[in-house]
C-alpha cells in the first residue's frame, strides 16, 4: 500500500546478497589479479593445471551429454508409464537429495578393490581377484568411474527439470502430428523436442555450471588422482595457503561457467514468436 | 449507521481517468445500489469508499469522518466481495467471527453475534465446517454473515450475487433484501444487472465511464431516464428511441400528435416496449421476430426503418411479417446530439 | 503383455533398480560393519544385522560433534533463508514495482555461477569478524545458495493466494503485517515447509564451503572429506550412509512439491 514497502521487503535479501555474493565475487577477481598475472602463471605451472583442465572438462562433456540423453529417454518412458507413475517418479528423484560426497562413498563402496563389482565379476568368473579400478594406473577406468557416479547422482536434476518442461506441452500438439501420420520419432523430433527447447537450456545450463564444481565426487573416487578445477582451487586455499592461485583457479571456473552458459543460451535459442 | 459523502472523488490510472469528480450522498440506512458497465468505475468507487484504492482527488466521509487517509479496517465498514473471499484455513464459525476477533471481543460477544449472524443467514448447520466443503451459494452466506456479524456503519457489496447461477441468484436477491432491511445498514451494492438494482435499492446511481448519469429511485428512473444510456441501460427490453422531426414544439408523425419541448429541429422519441399499445392507427411497425417469453410476446420489428420492440399479450395471435400500428401510452424525449433529456 | 510392454516396463524397472541398488550397498555395507567393509568376497546380505557400526561410527572422537554441527548449520541456513527470502517473495508476488525485474534477475544470476567458489575470498572476511570456523559463517554461505530458491518459490506460493483474501482480512480489522501472519502465512504453509526442507538438504549436503571455512568445527560433509584419505573403509560406509539417510527421507516428504519447486526456480 505504501510506495516504499516493496522495496523495504527485499532490502534485506539484497543486502545479505550484496555483502555475501556479489562482494566476495568481486574480492575473488580482485585478488586472483592482484600483482598482475603472477597468480595466473603459477597456476598455469603447476604440474596439475593441465591435468585438471582436461579432466574437467572430459567429465564434463561425456556427462553432461549422457546425461541429457538417459533424462531425456527416461522422461519419455515416464509419460508412458500408467502405473505408479508418481512412484516410480519418486524413486527416480530420490538422487536430488543425495550430496556429491555422499555419492562419491556409494560408489566407492561399489567399485573399490573389494567392493561389490568385484564381486559380482569374480562370480562371473572376469577377474580372479580384487581388482583396482580407481588408481593412478587405471585412470581410464577412473574416469569411467567418476562418469558413472556423477551420472547416477545428477540425472535426477535434469530429469525433473524435463518432465516439468514436458508437462507444459499441451497434448493437442502430440495429436494433431498422430492426425497428420507422424510416427513416433518424427512426432519427437518435430514436436516434442522443439517444444521442450527451453527446458533442456535450462537443464544444461544448471547441470553444466555444477559440474564445474564437481568436487567431491572426485576426491572421494579418485583421491588427488584425478584433478579437476574446484579440487585444485580447493587444495591451494586450504593445504598450501596460497589463496592468490586459488582466486586464480576460482576466476577460471566461473569464466568457464560463465561462457558454457552464454554457449548454451545462444545455441539453443528460441525463435521469438 | 452513518452517512456516506463522496465528496470530489476523482481516480485516475496514470494517463487513464477512471472516476471523474464524483460527488454523492448516501443517507444513514438507505440502500443504494451502483449501476452500470464494466470498466465504468462503479467497482473502483466501492473500492475507494472501502480503503482498498486511494483516490487520486476528493474525500470520502463516512459518519462525518473524514476517512479519506484511513486504512479500511479504521473506517468502521465491512464488505462482502464477489468471489466471497471467505478464509478458506477457518471454519465457518471463525470465518463469521473473524472481525469481531481481530477488533478484541470478548469470548461470549462473539458466539452471541455468530449464531445471530448465522441464524439470520440460514448457515447454523455449517458453523463447523469449513469452506471448501460448502457450496457457492453457501459460501455467499458465509460471506454476507461475515460482514453483518460486526454490525458495520456501512455495508459495501461487490456484485455479491454474480458468480451463483440464476434461479440462486433470485432467491438470494430476496433473502438479503429483507436481512438487510431488518439491520438497517447502510449499504453501498455494486452491480452490472440492472434487474438486481432494481429490486434491491432505494435509490440507483447509473455510472458510465467515470461518471454519474444519474441518480434516482428505481421507478424514477426507469421512467424518466435522464439520458440515453440509461433508458437503454435500465428496463429489459431496453428503451426504444425513434429519431423524429419537431415543428412547432410538436412532432406529427403517422397521425399522432405528440407535445415536445423543442421548437423545431430534431429529437429522440423514448419509448419503452410495454408502454406501446397496439391500436387501429399509429406508428407502423413490421413484425420480424416473435419470441413467446410466456408471460409476454416479445416482438422486435422495424419502424420507418428504426428498430422498435414491442411487448404484447402473451396469447396474442402475431406472425412474421404482420403490420401492427402502435401508440405511445407514455414517453420521453431526448435530444439527439448530447443523448440528454430533453 | 505384449513384448514391447514387457520390455517398456523392464526398462523402468531396470533405472529403479540402478537407482536403489547403490543405496542399498551402502546401506548394507554400513550396517555389516568392519566384517563387511572388509570382507571378500562381499555377500550381498550383511551377515550380522547390527546398528554397532553405525553407533561405533559415532563414537569416534568428532563425528558426533560434526553431525550435530551439520543439523545446527542446516536449521540457520533454513531461519535465514526463510526471514529474508519469504519477505522477498511475498514483495514479488504482491507488489509490481519498478525494479521487480531487474531484481528477479539478480537472484537467478547467482545461480549462474558457482556459489560454492566464494567461500575462498570470504575466509579472509570471516577471520577477521570471528565468523571462521563456526556454524555461523558457513549457515551464511549456504542461505547465499538457497536464497534465490526461497525468494522465488515463496513468490509463486504467494501469488497463488487470491488477493481478496488479504483484501477482506483488511477490511475485517487486520493491518497489512497481521492479515500476513493470519491469513497468507497458514495458506502458504505447505510450500513454505517444502521450501525450509529444501533449504535444509542443500545445507546438509554442501562439500565445499563447508570444507573450506571450518577447521576444528567441520560439519558432517568437511569432517567426512578431511578424513577420505586416512579413514577405514567401513567409517567411510556410514558415513556416506549417514549422510543419505536424512535427504532421501526428506526427499520423500517433499515429493509432492517436487515439480512446482524445480519448475519455477530454473525459470
Amino acid at each position: 500500500m505504501r510506495r516504499l514497502t516493496p522495496y523495504l521487503l527485499i532490502a534485506p535479501s539484497l543486502i545479505f546478497l550484496g555483502v555475501l555474493f556479489f562482494v566476495p565475487l568481486v574480492e575473488t577477481v580482485a585478488l586472483a589479479f592482484q600483482g598482475g598475472a603472477d597468480n595466473f602463471a603459477r597456476m598455469r605451472d603447476d604440474l596439475n593445471f593441465n591435468d585438471a583442465v582436461t579432466d574437467t572438462f572430459a567429465i564434463i562433456v561425456i556427462v553432461v551429454l549422457l546425461q541429457l540423453l538417459l533424462a531425456l529417454v527416461m522422461a519419455l518412458m515416464l509419460r508412458h508409464v500408467q502405473v505408479g507413475r508418481g512412484l516410480v517418479l519418486w524413486i527416480w528423484s530420490i538422487p536430488l537429495g543425495v550430496s556429491d560426497l555422499a555419492a562419491g562413498l556409494v560408489w566407492l563402496a561399489i567399485l573399490t578393490d573389494r567392493g561389490y563389482l568385484n564381486t559380482v565379476l569374480a562370480k562371473l568368473g572376469v577377474i580372479s581377484g580384487p581388482a583396482s579400478w580407481l588408481t593412478y594406473e587405471t585412470p581410464a577406468t577412473l574416469l569411467a568411474a567418476i562418469v558413472v557416479a556423477e551420472l547416477w547422482r545428477a540425472t535426477a536434476i535434469v530429469l525433473v527439470i524435463l518432465v516439468a518442461g514436458l508437462e507444459l506441452i499441451p497434448k493437442e500438439f502430440g495429436e494433431a502430428a498422430d492426425v497428420f501420420g507422424a510416427t513416433p520419432w518424427q512426432r519427437f523430433r518435430r514436436v516434442t523436442l522443439p517444444l521442450l527447447k527451453p527446458s533442456i537450456q535450462t537443464a544444461l545450463i544448471l547441470r553444466t555450471v555444477l559440474a564445474f564444481e564437481m568436487f567431491a565426487v572426485v576426491l572421494s573416487l579418485g583421491g588427488r588422482n584425478f584433478p579437476v578445477l574446484m579440487s585444485e582451487a580447493f587444495n591451494w586455499q586450504y593445504a598450501q595457503q596460497d589463496y592468490g592461485v586459488a582466486a586464480a583457479y576460482a576466476v577460471v571456473v566461473m569464466a568457464v561457467s560463465l561462457a558454457a552458459t552464454a554457449f548454451y543460451l545462444v545455441l539453443l535459442r528460441s525463435p521469438a514468436r | 449507521m452513518a452517512e456516506i459523502v463522496i465528496d470530489g472523488v476523482t481516480k485516475s490510472f496514470g494517463p487513464v481517468a477512471a472516476l471523474e469528480r464524483i460527488d454523492l450522498r448516501v443517507a444513514d440506512g438507505e440502500f443504494l445500489a451502483l449501476l452500470g458497465p464494466s470498466g465504468c468505475g462503479k467497482t473502483t468507487l466501492l473500492r475507494i469508499i472501502a480503503g482498498l484504492e486511494t483516490q487520486t482527488a476528493g474525500r470520502v466521509l463516512i459518519g462525518g469522518r473524514d476517512v479519506s487517509a484511513l486504512p479500511p479496517r479504521k473506517r468502521g465498514l465491512a464488505m462482502v466481495f464477489q468471489n466471497y473471499a471467505v478464509f478458506p484455513h477457518l471454519r465457518v464459525r471463525d470465518n463469521v467471527g473473524f472481525g469481531l476477533r481481530m477488533a478484541g471481543a470478548d469470548k461470549a460477544r462473539i458466539a452471541s453475534r455468530v449464531a445471530g449472524a448465522a441464524a439470520l443467514l440460514h448457515i447454523e448447520p455449517y458453523l463447523d465446517r469449513y469452506p471448501a466443503q460448502l457450496s457457492g451459494g453457501q459460501r455467499q452466506r458465509v460471506a454476507v454473515a461475515r460482514a453483518l456479524a460486526v454490525e458495520p456503519s456501512v455495508l459495501l457489496m461487490d456484485e455479491p450475487l454474480s458468480n451463483l447461477d440464476a434461479l440462486l441468484r433470485l432467491e438470494m436477491r430476496a433473502e438479503l433484501k429483507s436481512v438487510l432491511r431488518q439491520a438497517g445498514t447502510t449499504t453501498v451494492y455494486v452491480t452490472h444487472d440492472q434487474t438486481e438494482a432494481m429490486g434491491l435499492a432505494d435509490r440507483i446511481a447509473v455510472l458510465r465511464a467515470g461518471r454519474i448519469e444519474q441518480i434516482g429511485a428505481p421507478a424514477d428512473i426507469y421512467a424518466r431516464p435522464a439520458s440515453v444510456f440509461v433508458g437503454g441501460f435500465v428496463g429489459s427490453p431496453p428503451m426504444n428511441f425513434l429519431p423524429v422531426p419537431i415543428a412547432e414544439g410538436a412532432a406529427d408523425l403517422h397521425g399522432l400528435h405528440l407535445p415536445a419541448p423543442k421548437t423545431s429541429g430534431h429529437a429522440l422519441l423514448g419509448v419503452r416496449a410495454e408502454d406501446l399499445d397496439v391500436a387501429e392507427a399509429g406508428l407502423p411497425f413490421a413484425v420480424q421476430v416473435a419470441e413467446p417469453m410466456g408471460s409476454h410476446l416479445l416482438l422486435t420489428g422495424t419502424c420507418d426503418a428504426q428498430r422498435l420492440r414491442l411487448v404484447v399479450a402473451a396469447d396474442r395471435c402475431v406472425v412474421v411479417g404482420d403490420l401492427l400500428h402502435v401508440r405511445p401510452r407514455r414517453w420521453t424525449w431526448m435530444d439527439p446530439e448530447t443523448g440528454a433529456a430533453l | 503383455m505384449t513384448g514391447r510392454r514387457a520390455l517398456f516396463a523392464v526398462g523402468v524397472a531396470v533405472l529403479c533398480a540402478w537407482t536403489l541398488v547403490p543405496i542399498y550397498l551402502i546401506a548394507a555395507g554400513a550396517v555389516g560393519g568392519q566384517a563387511m567393509a572388509n570382507a571378500w568376497p562381499k555377500p550381498l546380505l550383511p551377515p550380522s544385522f547390527s546398528l554397532h557400526t553405525i553407533t561405533d561410527f559415532f563414537a569416534i572422537a568428532g563425528v558426533w560433534a560434526s553431525a550435530l554441527a551439520s543439523v545446527e548449520v542446516a536449521l540457520l541456513c533454513v531461519l535465514f533463508s526463510l526471514l529474508l527470502g519469504l519477505p522477498a517473495g511475498y514483495a514479488l508476488a504482491r507488489f509490481a514495482f519498478p525494479g521487480a525485474t531487474a531484481y528477479r534477475l539478480a537472484i537467478l544470476v547467482t545461480r549462474a555461477f558457482p556459489v560454492a567458489i566464494l567461500a575462498l575470498p570470504l575466509t579472509v572476511g570471516f577471520i577477521r569478524l570471528g565468523l571462521y570456523d563456526t556454524p555461523l559463517g558457513v549457515s551464511l554461505i549456504h542461505t547465499v545458495l538457497a536464497l534465490p530458491f526461497a525468494v522465488l518459490v515463496s513468490s509463486s506460493l504467494f501469488a497463488a493466494i487470491p488477493h481478496e483474501l488479504e483484501e477482506a482480512a483488511w477490511v475485517f480489522g487486520c493491518s497489512g503485517l497481521r492479515a500476513f501472519l493470519r491469513v497468507v502465512l497458514p495458506l502458504a504453509l505447505p510450500g513454505i515447509a517444502a521450501v525450509a526442507i529444501f533449504a535444509f538438504v542443500i545445507s546438509w549436503n554442501e562439500v565445499f564451503a563447508a570444507s573450506v571455512l571450518t577447521v576444528r568445527h567441520k560439519t558432517l560433509t568437511a569432517y567426512l572429506l578431511s578424513v577420505l584419505s586416512e579413514s577405514p573403509l567401513h567409517v567411510q560406509f556410514a558415513g556416506g550412509f549417514v549422510l543419505i539417510v536424512p535427504s532421501v527421507l526428506f526427499i520423500f516428504l517433499v515429493r509432492r512439491h517436487l515439480f512446482a519447486m524445480w519448475g519455477i526456480a530454473s525459470r
